[in-house]
């Protein structure tokens, strides 16, 4: 007799990150009444980037809130809602005009709960793409990840596939910090499968905890959101050449999760880190940091190396653009480089 | 007698000081009157009677509970010379323009709709990333820019195209700033219809929004300080104005006593979000006020209505040293952006009615022909001249053989593509190279920080090459390492 309640069919359903930040959010509006959305575009017209399609429709103007263009304006009326007592999810158009907000995010938001000993939370979440896009130069592509990653008193998210992003928004929801989710445009559109389990109304990706995309053994290849793709293409042309990568999600970036780094680069002995932003102070140069100073550091066989962004303003022409962010070939570059191959 | 002195000086020798002058220095208070004047000692050190004596506002005190209601309901009037079929309503009001110059208007309106309708076509067959059309608007931009003085310093926001169509800004060069072409004065660098130029006073555009509004106070008071007879005129939407830093520039403009033109652009939409749900007081001419700023509405879609009121406000800006806000009523009838699709969230109808009932174009057309200076011949040869006009300009921006920042375009026998610089050494490509390396990273202004083992994205931007025409080397895609 075939054991067939033993089988268990995991349905793998194809959905995009864009998709699943939304249905993430769509089921933490329906779990608990206080959380609500606010940002420019958001309602009627489903979000700048589509991401809040259908929430307005379904949840009314009392949950799914449209401002006028102040970000220091609503980042602000946010965190007084959440200091009252409701969740908000405040959204950026993009992270670059969160600095006209800053001071709310910074000093409001995460300064908050420690500043009055412990009595008043601020249970928010700023979300909103982050990093390069496409064409849109300087003031549309910086990377935020370092800057909201040096705060103490945030949690900052970067997810990179459709699992990361339904589990990380949900995740930052239910958190009663304040939280920054740097999501990104170009992988908004990007469909991955979502399993069973990931499809589950109840289903969280734990905040402070790194996934190993893939195993290896020779180089330890660590990095957030939109790169994790191109370290995986890397690790597949270079696994033809028996090189085998073991590629780092971080997933967090602040609580960082060096425990994963550590224990990955005590097993191969090598590592480089991938990121869009900039190089300096970045976070790279954290993880680089870290791994100094904890147990990892003498297992290395070679200086940790980082592959950044350029360092200069995202300029628009394509040609300039492609050559300002890390690439398949930088990538596959600098793991050889280490490798002393 | 000497209030009355001090007032005439404030408000211009030429004018006497009539019931609005009277208004005008109570409410000034003590406005423009020096430290030791007498008046200004004496409004410290009150009479015996029961006045208010409170540092912060002029005012008699009231014993009746009276909240002021805003008044939207009749709001601030909307200042118009044409009605919407292009007749002068009050004669008096005519600026009685040279006929060269009106056609000057209506050829810089025409010619930048023509070029718009291109570069918008362009960003949907994939040449260009992005673009924002000015539909609608033309009459805001001609008309400020013609009441200007060539050297007034423009602090745009986007959608201002207009203004420096009128300073007669080459079409190649908006071409070149779209397109990031070599001939392209911002180098690559800034996304499409960024533009600016030193040369015609003109700040280079910058995304986030209302920031020139502190920044063209600063200007403008820099201008006060060097005794420049010169305006600063700062454009902005009705969006914009919501931002923080558009009451920051407001307040300094009016406490500073800056010789500047707030100019709001009210289209009517914030991409999607309608004004109703931008603000609910009178728009933005009704906050001048509040802030001590002389404000006026007019009609933006009558261009001799926009001319009247720059004119005036630049003279007196100048003359005064205090700020005006103009908000320009008017409507976007084209998309936010090539982004945007606004059949969402507006009827065609409603679009329509503004391109068929009541657009700049087509009203000034009529005042044209109604004097006789335009007709129909005219008007089907300008069309065909500037379309001829905007794709040759075109074609020389896109055309083979052009060099972008970074790249080529080169002849092959599949026909005309991109290339990037190769791995291999510059001499083997029998191209001659306009700088050299170590040139090209000084002039990128970024150090070559990393050594070569460490594998920074090349990212150096670099000079563009000068490549000999039908040379026909094939070039493998890559890019330039810095060694």
């Amino acid at each position: 007799m075939a054991a067939v309640s033993g089988l268990v069919r995991r349905s793998l359903e194809q959905v995009t990150v864009r998709e699943a930040i939304n249905q993430g959010m769509d089921e933490e509006l329906e779990r608990d009444e206080k959380v609500f959305l606010l940002g420019e575009e958001v309602a009627q017209y489903d979000g700048a980037y589509k991401v809040s399609r259908g929430l307005w429709k379904k949840y009314g103007d009392k949950r799914i809130i449209d401002t006028p263009i102040s970000e220091m304006g609503f980042a602000g009326i946010a965190v007084g809602a959440a200091m009252a007592g409701l969740r908000p999810i405040c959204e950026f158009m993009t992270f670059n005009f969160s600095m006209q907000a800053i001071d709310q995010v910074i000093n409001s938001a995460a300064k908050t709960y420690y500043m009055s000993g412990g009595l008043q939370p601020v249970p928010i979440v700023f979300r909103g793409p982050n990093g390069a896009s496409a064409g849109v130069a300087a003031q549309h592509s910086q990377c935020f990840a370092a800057w909201y990653g040096h705060c103490p008193g945030l949690k900052v998210v970067s997810p990179w596939n459709s699992e990361d992003a339904k589990g990380l928004i949900k995740s930052a929801i239910r958190d009663n910090n304040p939280v920054v989710v740097l999501e990104n445009e170009l992988m908004y559109g990007v469909p991955f499968e979502l399993s069973s389990e990931a499809q589950s109304k109840d289903f969280l990706v734990p905040i402070g905890k790194a996934k190993i995309e893939r195993q290896g053994t020779h180089i330890t290849v660590v990095s957030h959101s939109r790169p994790v793709g191109h370290c995986l293409e890397a690790a597949t042309v270079l696994s033809k050449e028996g090189i085998e990568c073991e590629v780092i999600n971080m997933r967090t970036i602040r609580p960082m999760d060096i425990e994963t780094i550590e224990a990955s680069v005590m097993k191969t002995n090598h590592l480089v880190t991938v990121e869009g932003g900039w190089p300096q102070f970045g976070v790279g140069a954290e993880i680089c940091a870290r791994i100094m100073e904890g147990p990892a550091f003498n297992f290395l066989d070679a200086p940790a190396v980082r592959v950044t962004g350029a360092d200069v303003p995202m300029p628009y022409a394509k040609i300039l653009e492609d050559n300002s962010v890390p690439q398949v070939k930088d990538i596959i570059f600098a793991i050889k480089k280490t490798l002393n191959i | 007698m000497a209030v009355v002195t001090a007032a005439a000086r404030v408000l211009g020798s030429s004018r006497g000081l009539g019931q609005d002058g009277l208004l005008l220095l109570r409410r000034l208070g003590v406005r423009g009157l020096a430290i030791s004047h007498p008046q200004r000692q004496q409004q410290r050190f009150s009479s015996l009677d029961d006045k208010p004596q409170f540092p912060g506002a002029s005012a008699e005190f009231i014993d009746k509970l009276e909240f002021i209601q805003p008044n939207v309901i009749s709001g601030i009037p909307i200042y118009r010379v044409m009605d919407r079929q292009g007749q002068i309503i009050n004669p008096s009001e005519d600026p009685n323009l040279p006929q060269e110059k009106v056609l000057k208007f209506y050829k810089s309106m025409t010619l930048l709709n023509t070029m718009d309708r291109i570069l918008y076509e362009s960003q949907r067959q994939g040449r260009i990333s992005f673009y924002m059309t000015n539909y609608g608007e033309e009459g805001t931009h001609v008309g400020s820019a013609a009441a200007l003085d060539n050297t007034d310093l423009v602090f745009g926001q986007y959608r201002e195209a207009g203004v420096l169509m009128y300073r007669d800004y080459p079409l190649e060069l908006f071409m070149a700033q779209c397109y990031g072409n070599v001939s392209d004065l911002g180098k690559g660098r800034q996304m499409p219809v960024h533009y600016g130029c030193k040369e015609r006073h003109f700040v280079t555009i910058s995304s986030p929004l209302a920031t020139q509004i502190p920044q063209a106070v600063g200007a403008a008071y820099a201008a006060k300080r060097a005794n420049a007879n010169r305006v600063v005129i700062c454009y902005f939407g009705e969006g914009a104005a919501s931002e923080g830093d558009a009451h920051a520039g407001f307040n300094f403009a009016a406490t500073l006593e800056c010789p500047i033109i707030f100019f709001c652009r009210n289209n009517g939409y914030a991409i999607s979000t309608p004004t109703s749900e931008q603000y609910r007081g009178d728009g933005i001419a009704a906050r001048g006020p509040g802030y001590g700023i002389m404000s006026i509405r007019v009609d933006g879609n009558d261009v001799f209505a926009v001319y009247n009121a720059t004119k005036e406000a630049r003279r007196r800006a100048v003359a005064e040293n205090q700020p005006f806000l103009i908000e320009a009523m008017t409507y976007r009838i084209g998309h936010h952006s090539t982004s945007d699709d606004s059949s969402a969230y507006r009827s065609v109808d409603e679009v329509n009615y503004w391109d068929k009932q009541d657009h700049p174009i087509s009203r000034l057309r009529h005042y044209l022909q109604s004097r006789g200076w335009w007709d129909d011949e005219q008007e089907k040869d300008w069309r065909k001249q500037s379309r001829k006009k905007v794709r040759a300009s075109l074609w020389e921006t896109s055309a083979p053989g052009g060099v972008f920042w970074g790249a080529a375009l080169w002849r092959t026998p599949e026909g005309w593509k991109v290339w990037s610089l190769g791995d291999t050494e510059l001499g083997d490509l029998g191209v001659t190279p306009v700088m050299s390396l170590s040139g090209q990273a000084a002039w990128a202004h970024a150090p070559l920080p990393y050594p070569s083992s460490v594998a920074v994205a090349p990212c150096l931007p670099f000079a563009p090459l000068s490549l000999k025409r039908g040379t026909g080397v094939s070039i493998s895609e890559g890019c330039v390492r810095i060694r």
